[in-house]
């Protein structure tokens, strides 16, 4: 029989600290199967989240060993060190308590940023044909499959050294509806992007594109607001 | 050590700040020996002797590296932000450190 896995886990709020765990090791194992294990068979207190189980949600992410990861599809083989899991809430953002974290002010950038579609027609006009093959169609389509994990914002500096910053996620998607034709928001959007704690605080030293398990690249789209911020001043 | 700060570009990165800060610190000292051959070759002579020791023949090596490397590794970054993206960046980052250790190793070649 395999060797129990050592796993310690964070308990309690921003000044916890880490409990101890034995969790059988089996073949084909997650590190979230790990954490529902230790729910289900040692302390049913324990608070985590998850949803789909499958990386569509982004509701499950932790740090794994000090590294933030998607728990769902983070296989225990992968990013076990020493037989060990250490497993931390995300950094960067509040705890609450455990492994679950306040995503507020993660969201609440998403909307400093301008990073929601601004409709530039009503019901009654026809749907316009986007083209597949158009620069800024392909631009959005590189971006846009954000699960909103926040996954790059535990991992980017930035974000922990100014609080302010509006982070990766948030203006990966701004740059999604800059290329969005449909969108009419562009011009507020590149003003609450170019501001205080906006795009040109980034370092350009890719963490989030890194640890993206959706393996997009926030760098190069923060580079394309940075571009289109220098090109829409008067 | 674990975590998000161990990656090639985030030590890229690392490296610049470092030959930024070493350049700052070291420029001053630039100026002073200019300003010494501004005030006469004999102050000058004075000082250029003490730079060829073998200590400061090192350590020239090593500011030239520092120079190139700052100067490489931030135009990866200009062209990086104000062209269109290309992939590759690690292969980037390490080929400007590549080049800056090869500069130096041939001022070092040509000074020592
Ligand atoms: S490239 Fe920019 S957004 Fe990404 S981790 Fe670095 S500072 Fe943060
Ligand atoms: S950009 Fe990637 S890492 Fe960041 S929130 Fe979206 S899916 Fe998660
Ligand atoms: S549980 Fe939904 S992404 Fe992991």
């Amino acid at each position: 029989m395999t060797k129990p896995l050592k796993v310690s886990i964070w308990r309690g709020g921003a000044d916890g600290d880490y409990q101890s765990f034995e969790v059988p090791a089996k073949a084909n194992q997650t590190v979230l199967d790990v954490v529902t294990w230790v729910q289900r068979h040692a302390d049913a207190t324990l608070a985590y989240r998850f949803a789909c189980r499958v990386g569509m949600c982004g509701s499950c992410a932790m740090m794994v060993n000090g590294e933030p990861r998607w728990t769902c599809r983070s296989h225990v083989s992968s990013v076990i060190r020493d037989g060990q899991l250490k497993l931390a809430p995300l950094a960067n953002l509040p705890v609450i308590r455990d492994l679950t974290v306040d995503m507020t002010p993660f969201f609440d950038k998403w909307q400093r940023a301008e990073a929601r579609f601004h409709p530039s027609m009503t019901r009654r006009d026809e749907v316009p044909a986007i083209k597949p093959d158009t620069a800024a169609r392909k631009a959005a389509d590189a971006a846009v499959e954000c699960i909103n994990c926040g996954v790059c914002y535990a991992a980017c500096d930035t974000v922990r050294w100014n609080s302010n910053y509006l982070g990766p996620a948030a203006l990966n998607r701004a740059w999604t509806l800059v290329n969005d034709e449909r969108d009419a928001g562009t011009r507020q959007r590149l003003a609450a992007v170019s501001g205080t704690g906006g795009c040109y605080n980034c370092h350009s030293h890719q963490s989030c594109q890194a640890y993206c398990p959706k393996a997009l690249n926030p760098t190069r789209s923060i580079a394309g607001l940075k571009r289109a911020g220098l090109a829409a001043k008067p | 050590m674990a975590g998000p700060r161990t990656h090639l570009l985030w030590r890229a990165a690392l490296l610049h700040r470092i030959s930024g800060v070493l350049l700052a610190i070291f420029l001053p000292v630039h100026f002073l020996m200019l300003g010494l051959a501004i005030r006469g070759a004999d102050a000058l002579d004075g000082a250029l002797v003490w730079t060829d020791t073998v200590p400061v023949k090192v350590a020239e090596f090593g500011l030239v590296f520092l120079l190139a490397v700052h100067l490489a590794g931030g135009l990866r970054i200009l062209v990086l932000e104000n062209f269109q993206w290309r992939d590759g960046q690690k292969t980037f980052a390490a080929a400007a450190v590549g080049v800056s250790f090869i500069v130096a190793m041939l001022f070092g070649l040509r000074v020592l």
